[in-house]
């Protein structure tokens, strides 16, 4: 009886990892793109799912292989932000905050609606780059796709981190998410490192997408539960902090399910898989109205 | 003696205030020049113009070459801009810092570069795992002047260094500029509030008043002509 | 209280609205009656955000929500639910329950305001939407209270004013449409004065205070906490009220009535029709209800081109034109119609005062 709850609770675990490192992913992006730009992306999902479909355009339509195809779809997703960034952000990024949070809205709504438009609204398939099988490791169930969407989501964030800490353009970027008129002065071309974050953002976004449709099935509806477990990952971490995502991706993809293996038992047993977005929504709420700033982010001192 | 720097009837404003009105003042190489005058007068606005920080218009000559362009262009023609409250990275490590300075050299020579730059300041190379927002204000002053130098520049601009600092750490930083302009030939322009020191630590000097070019003259003039001091530099 | 030749200008342009307002029914279709209905909810669920974001700055994704705990007060006053309190086992007739509606969605957001004085800027936008997006889930969760999923009906109910027999008024006998329309209009044009009357007064000039500069708000002696929390209030109160109309026009509730789409597009609406003014509103309330109509090649099919509509027609299509739209309008006219409006108003003045001379 033990043996068998554990071998549950330990597969709980790794598909709690899987789906926390998804989160971490958009997360990470929304953080990115807050950090350097102060701008909350609400299209950050569609953009995601956007190049999703253009890796399955290119599998099913014109017979690409899969891994080929993630990486044009990477490729492509970069663009796609580097471009929406100096097209339509620029010209806002800078006034009311307002008028900023409308545009994202409209990249939403415009891109969903291509979406559907150009490919339907009819739910596809898009095959698992590792297979649908399941292994046993000591005892315990664990699918391969699982164990590879961790590898890809880990491989993604040690990259980054990789570039940010140890390249020069790394080194750019961060100096103007710390002080971009200092960074100016030094000879950084600012705007362009902005956009350089907003391609960033865009593949770490493909990435998530790509690893989330296998298992859920392609429609333009792909990203938008996702974008709003990747908000409360942020909010959790902390918005401004790229560890903050990460961790907080991971955190929340492991505790929901936590609380599905803990539903099995009285005391949790309210909990159903309807509950699992309400959930996150609550924990937005909660670190917001108790401590904003997130577990690793740093509290805003506004004197009045 | 080549001109470095020529300003002729330089105007900027930040939006419809006229901040400067027709500033005119030449750098030659190997000079360090002081810009002076009260608060207002449009000192610090003069440096922004150059570094482009700013809107301006009128005609900016550096090396001989027109200067277009904003601080990013003025960065590449190898002008280093130390601005006002010192411009740290302070998230960043002192290492990082340094390395930003040299953003704009091509050059991998970055090792070299910081060995270079540490002579002038030893304790750096101990410090270059820290960061820069734990470094006291005078140390920041002392990293800021460390990182303008990482890009080799031909023209150094320093905006109020003296802000902020005690008297003992400002008169340290101005023995700093005075080695490396004897040492290196390095080329200074610097604005300064404290009349006294800058006069002390410099060739020449501009006295602004309400972004104008006031009065002009070597700085030891200035500062034997006691009529000078009581007008413009208040001492 | 001195009135200014701006404010006389002002009036009598509502007067001339409202009087074109009550002929209208008369020259269009029943059909249009009611989008002309719907026309007037959204304008008083955008009077009331107006007040919170175009005048305290507080930017609100989740309105929709208000507007849902008004339109799930009204249906279960209308329905009567035995369970629930017990006393009240008749319906309420639609109208008697539009304060209630109003009332009920009020307090929450007075509720709501406070703990939101803690957010700012896009942490409050968050939270918001947080709330929003879960509204649904939360309805469903009551089901006794609501009617879970299916939620509540009220077409064919006694309650429902018109939806059994004409509405016999004024000696005119109006179908459903007309009086909903009527209904609805006047709710809205009371709500306009009523929002008027307080952004005039020093209720309105502490909000503009909070909005330009919280510090020299406070160092004036302008409660924040007081100002912002009711602005809330008075916001979600008028969003209730919307949402009581709303659930008598569209005849029932349920979760899906009032999905995230709502609140975005309230916000929408609101910078569309320019922040901080009540003449623009109603400009966004025409585009907020009747854009994603036209971006289908309804309504315009004769101005468009044919190949133009086939493409827009197509699904997906619309979305991409609302969404350009969007983007543009905020690149064009980040002021709003508002602004426009004001714009013209100078380019005027400066037409007479040149030509003065």
């Amino acid at each position: 009886m033990l043996a068998a709850s554990f071998a549950d609770f330990m597969q709980q675990v790794v598909a709690g990892l899987a789906s926390g490192g998804i989160f971490a992913l958009l997360a990470l992006a929304l953080v990115i793109i807050h950090r350097s730009t102060g701008v909350i992306n609400f299209a950050q999902g569609e953009m995601a799912m956007l190049s999703t479909y253009v890796a399955w355009a290119l599998i099913t339509h014109h017979g690409w292989r899969y891994w080929p195809a993630f990486v044009a779809a990477l490729g492509f997703s970069f663009v796609f932000g580097v471009v929406t960034h100096r097209v339509v952000i620029r010209p806002v990024e800078r006034g009311n905050l307002l008028r900023v949070v409308i545009v994202t809205i409209g990249l939403l709504i415009g891109i969903n609606g291509f979406v559907i438009w150009q490919w339907s609204g009819e739910p596809r398939q898009i095959q698992s780059p590792f297979g649908s099988d399941i292994v046993n490791i000591g005892g315990v169930a664990i699918s391969v796709q699982d164990i590879g969407t961790i590898a890809v989501a880990l491989g993604m964030v040690v990259l980054l981190w990789l570039l940010f800490q140890f390249t020069k353009v790394g080194l750019a970027l961060r100096a103007v998410a710390v002080n971009p008129e200092e960074a100016r002065l030094v000879g950084v071309r600012v705007t362009w490192m902005l956009a350089l974050g907003w391609g960033l953002a865009a593949t770490l976004g493909a990435v998530a997408g790509l690893m989330t449709a296998p298992s859920v099935g392609l429609d333009p509806n792909l990203m938008q539960a996702t974008l709003i477990y990747a908000f409360a990952a942020a909010v959790l971490g902390g918005i401004d902090s790229p560890l903050g995502a990460v961790v907080g991706g991971l955190l929340l993809g492991v505790g929901l399910n936590m609380l599905s293996y803990l539903s099995q038992y009285e005391l949790f047993d309210w909990f159903t898989e309807e509950l699992r977005l309400p959930t996150a929504l609550l924990i937005i709420l909660v670190v917001l109205l108790v401590r904003p700033s997130g577990l690793f982010g740093h509290a805003e001192v506004k004197r009045v | 003696m080549t001109t470095l720097l020529e300003l002729d009837s330089l105007e900027a404003r930040y939006g419809p205030v006229q901040a400067l009105r027709g500033v005119s003042l030449t750098v030659t190489e190997g000079e360090v020049v002081a810009v002076l005058g009260a608060n207002g007068a449009g000192k610090t606005t003069t440096l922004r113009a150059i570094s482009g920080t700013v809107q301006r218009s009128g005609h900016i000559d550096f090396a001989g070459q027109q200067l277009k362009g904003g601080p990013e262009a003025a960065a590449r023609a190898g002008i280093a801009h130390v601005p006002e409250g010192r411009g740290t990275f302070v998230e960043l490590t002192v290492l990082e810092n340094l390395k930003l300075g040299a953003y704009v050299r091509r050059a991998r020579t970055v090792k070299e570069d910081v060995r270079r730059v540490s002579e002038y300041f030893p304790w750096l190379v101990d410090r270059g795992g820290q960061r820069a927002g734990t470094l006291s204000g005078g140390e920041q002053q002392m990293l800021a002047l460390a990182r303008a130098l990482m890009s080799r520049p031909r023209l150094l601009l320093l905006d109020e260094p003296s802000l902020g600092l005690a008297p003992m750490i400002v008169r340290e930083f101005f023995r700093t500029v005075r080695r490396l302009n004897e040492e290196e030939g390095l080329t200074v322009l610097v604005v300064e509030q404290d009349a006294r020191i800058a006069l002390a630590s410099s060739n020449r000097a501009y006295v602004l008043e309400v972004g104008r070019v006031a009065l002009t003259g070597s700085s030891s003039e200035l500062q034997g002509d006691e009529s000078v001091r009581r007008s413009y530099l208040g001492y | 209280m001195r009135i200014k030749r701006r404010e006389i200008v002002g009036a009598a342009v509502f007067a001339v609205f409202a009087g074109l307002v009550a002929v209208l029914p008369a020259f269009v279709s029943d059909f249009k009656a009611q989008q002309y209905a719907y026309v007037a909810i959204y304008l008083v669920a955008l009077l009331g955000l107006n007040v919170l974001t175009g005048y305290t700055g507080q930017i609100s994704l989740g309105h929709g929500a208000f507007m849902a705990i008004g339109g799930y007060t009204t249906a279960i006053l209308m329905a009567g639910n035995e369970e629930f309190g017990g006393s009240i086992s008749g319906g309420m007739k639609d109208v008697w329950t539009l304060p209630f509606a109003a009332l009920v969605a009020g307090l929450v957001g007075l509720a709501f305001g406070l703990p939101a004085l803690r957010l700012s800027g896009l942490y409050l936008a968050l939270a918001t939407f947080a709330i929003a997006v879960a509204m649904p889930s939360v309805v469903k969760r009551f089901e006794e209270l609501t009617g879970g999923s299916s939620g509540i009906n009220l077409f064919g109910t006694p309650e429902l004013t018109g939806s059994l027999t004409n509405v016999e008024i004024l000696g005119q006998s109006l179908s459903f449409n007309d009086w909903l329309y009527y209904l609805c209009w006047t709710v809205a044009l009371i709500a306009f004065v009523g929002a008027w009357l307080i952004l005039r007064g020093r209720t309105g000039r502490a909000f503009r205070a909070v909005r330009d500069s919280e510090t020299a708000a406070v160092s004036s002696g302008v409660s924040l906490a007081r100002y912002k929390t009711l602005a809330f209030g008075i916001s979600a109160a008028y969003a209730g009220l919307a949402g009581g109309l709303f659930a008598i026009a569209n005849t029932f509730v349920n979760p899906d009535t009032f999905p995230i789409a709502l609140s975005i597009y309230l916000l929408v609406g609101v910078v569309v029709g320019g922040l901080g003014s009540l003449s623009g509103l109603v400009v966004g309330a025409i585009f907020v209800y009747f854009l994603p109509t036209w971006v289908q090649g309804q309504d315009l099919g004769s101005v468009l081109p044919d190949r133009v509509i086939e493409e827009t027609t197509k699904p997906g299509g619309g979305q991409i034109v609302y969404g350009i739209i969007l983007i543009l309008l905020m690149f064009l006219l980040p002021t709003g119609a508002s602004g426009l409006f004001r714009r013209v108003g100078q380019w005027l003045d400066w037409r007479r005062y040149s030509r003065s001379e």
